[in-house]
């Protein structure tokens, strides 16, 4: 009886936190539309979550293309196709693997930040204070920060696959004696204007996915220092089972079409 | 018990009426009366937990009361719209408590961020000078490029009451401004609220336990007892009361 009662009072929670998300996400469109623009905010944001993500994603990304492709290398060997790597590695890090994994590391990296910082803010009174002022905090708090995290996420990607790429340029360099300008021209020849679409499209709601789960933690935040770290870490937990669920969904819609 | 006073020398500013809020079974505010005057200085008491921060965030439209009603400066807040509510909200200062700065912006942008928003009221070229009167009327004209965790506690108050004067408010609210501060920089807050009130007369509903800051400030005084407003009157009439409940307050 308890355990069936804790699965429904769970399964309630679960959709009532859905539904608050998805209010607080329509709420979003309603006001990123709306003037006045945070015109200035937006661009301190953009500049704050890609300066300070770009060393991260980079080390990142260089180490997925020296794993990936130090792991692929004994069995391409095995069957006679190293020759393929270039391409291989290229599409699987610029489809699937680049985004989902920087995507990743986003979520860890600003999802939490933002997180943090509106659960701070809130709890200091700070966003009470904005709102007495007679000022929107949402559009100042919440709409550039999703907003920012919407334009980022795309450019990280992009250089943390080019990043990746170099990796494993690398390594097959090292390891294969192939030239950089034979790697890169298979790597960019194998790649097509279908590949490079869907993939660059889901990593905008990669990036919206973050900024909303984060601001929507931090800004109901709870009262207490235990608010601020529960907000910060369910907006890194939350965010990542997203990530995964969207890039299925894209992946299904991108594979009916393409 | 409520006691009639002579100190209403203006028009109401502010007027509640029959306030009622609750958590759950728990009934915070049971049919609250305030009623604060133009030029006025009212000093709210009451035991931690009596609803005092309650009713003032009521006010400001923090939080949603059950019933009652709510009049600031003749309008009934519960019929405004969001942008009117705004628009009200300039004639309202608000000190908070833990001075609520936004730690990620400098003493400037402090102060700037509510000006920066209403351009409808104030004209942005003469930013600046607001600016450095609000700082001048606080005595901190060196810090406006200064970080707010490089202020002391008693420094981030004053800021904190800059940023509530800016937008030149005809009403402030302070809640407990002078907890968590020393007694010297105590006197400092209640002597620059005196001098502001001078100043700029404003109305001014302070909500306090510093006993010397309601001695000292207070034109009228309030106490909040169970949801109520148990009694009013002035200092001397309160801190001379026989009845057990109010000389507690004044020990």
């Amino acid at each position: 009886m308890g355990s069936s009662f804790n699965f429904y009072s769970n399964l309630r929670s679960f959709f009532e936190e859905v539904g608050a998300l998805s209010r607080f996400a329509g709420r979003y469109f309603r006001e990123v539309f709306s003037t006045p623009f945070e015109f200035r905010e937006l661009m301190n944001q953009c500049y704050s979550m890609g300066n300070k993500s770009l060393l991260l994603v980079g080390v990142t990304g260089f180490i997925l293309g020296l794993v990936f492709t130090l792991q692929s290398r004994p069995t391409l060997l095995e069957f006679g196709a190293v020759a393929w790597m270039p391409s291989m590695i290229s599409i699987s890090i610029v489809r699937e693997i680049g985004p989902v994994i920087i995507a990743l590391i986003c979520a860890g990296r600003i999802g939490s930040g933002i997180g943090a910082e509106l659960g701070s803010m809130r709890v200091t009174e700070q966003i009470d204070a904005m709102e007495v002022s007679g000022t929107n905090p949402f559009k100042f708090l919440v709409v550039t920060r999703v907003l920012a995290a919407t334009i980022m996420l795309p450019v990280l990607v992009i250089f943390g696959d080019f990043i990746a790429l170099v990796g494993s340029a690398i390594i097959e360099n090292i390891k294969g004696d192939v030239s950089f300008q034979l790697y890169f021209n298979q790597a960019f020849d194998a790649l097509e204007f279908t590949d490079l679409l869907p993939a660059t499209l889901k990593t905008f709601f990669f990036g919206f996915a973050i900024g909303i789960v984060g601001c929507f933690k931090g800004y109901n935040s709870k009262k207490g220092t235990a608010g601020v770290g529960e907000a910060s870490n369910s907006a890194v937990v939350y965010t990542s089972m997203l990530l995964f669920i969207i890039d299925f969904i894209a992946v299904f819609i991108s594979d009916i079409f393409y | 018990m409520k006691k009639n006073t002579s100190y209403n020398t203006g028009k109401a500013v502010l007027e509640i009426k029959d306030l009622y809020k609750g958590f759950g079974d728990l009934k915070v505010l049971n049919g609250f009366n305030l009623e604060l005057y133009k030029g006025e200085n009212l000093v709210m008491m009451g035991k931690s937990g009596s609803g005092k921060s309650v009713m003032i965030k009521c006010m400001v439209g923090l939080m949603q009361p059950d019933s009652g009603n709510i009049k600031i400066l003749g309008k009934d807040i519960s019929t405004l719209s969001h942008q009117e509510m705004d628009e009200l909200r300039t004639e309202i200062g608000f000190l908070f408590q833990g001075s609520a700065l936004y730690d990620s912006m400098t003493v400037r942008e402090n102060l700037e961020f509510p000006l920066r928003r209403h351009t409808d009221k104030f004209d942005l070229k003469n930013t600046d000078e607001l600016v450095m009167e609000a700082l001048r009327n606080v005595g901190l004209e060196h810090t406006i490029d200064q970080m707010p965790e490089e202020l002391s506690g008693g420094m981030q108050r004053r800021i904190a009451f800059a940023r509530a004067l800016i937008l030149q408010p005809q009403i402030i609210l302070y809640d407990e401004p002078t907890t968590g501060l020393d007694p010297i920089t105590s006197k400092e807050i209640i002597e620059l609220m005196q001098t502001i009130q001078d100043k700029y007369n404003t109305s001014s509903l302070i909500i306090t336990h510093d006993v010397d800051c309601a001695r000292v400030i207070s034109n009228r005084m309030i106490l909040l007892l169970d949801g109520i407003n148990y009694v009013e009157g002035t200092f001397e009439e309160l801190s001379n009361s026989k009845d057990p409940k109010i000389k507690a307050f004044f020990k």
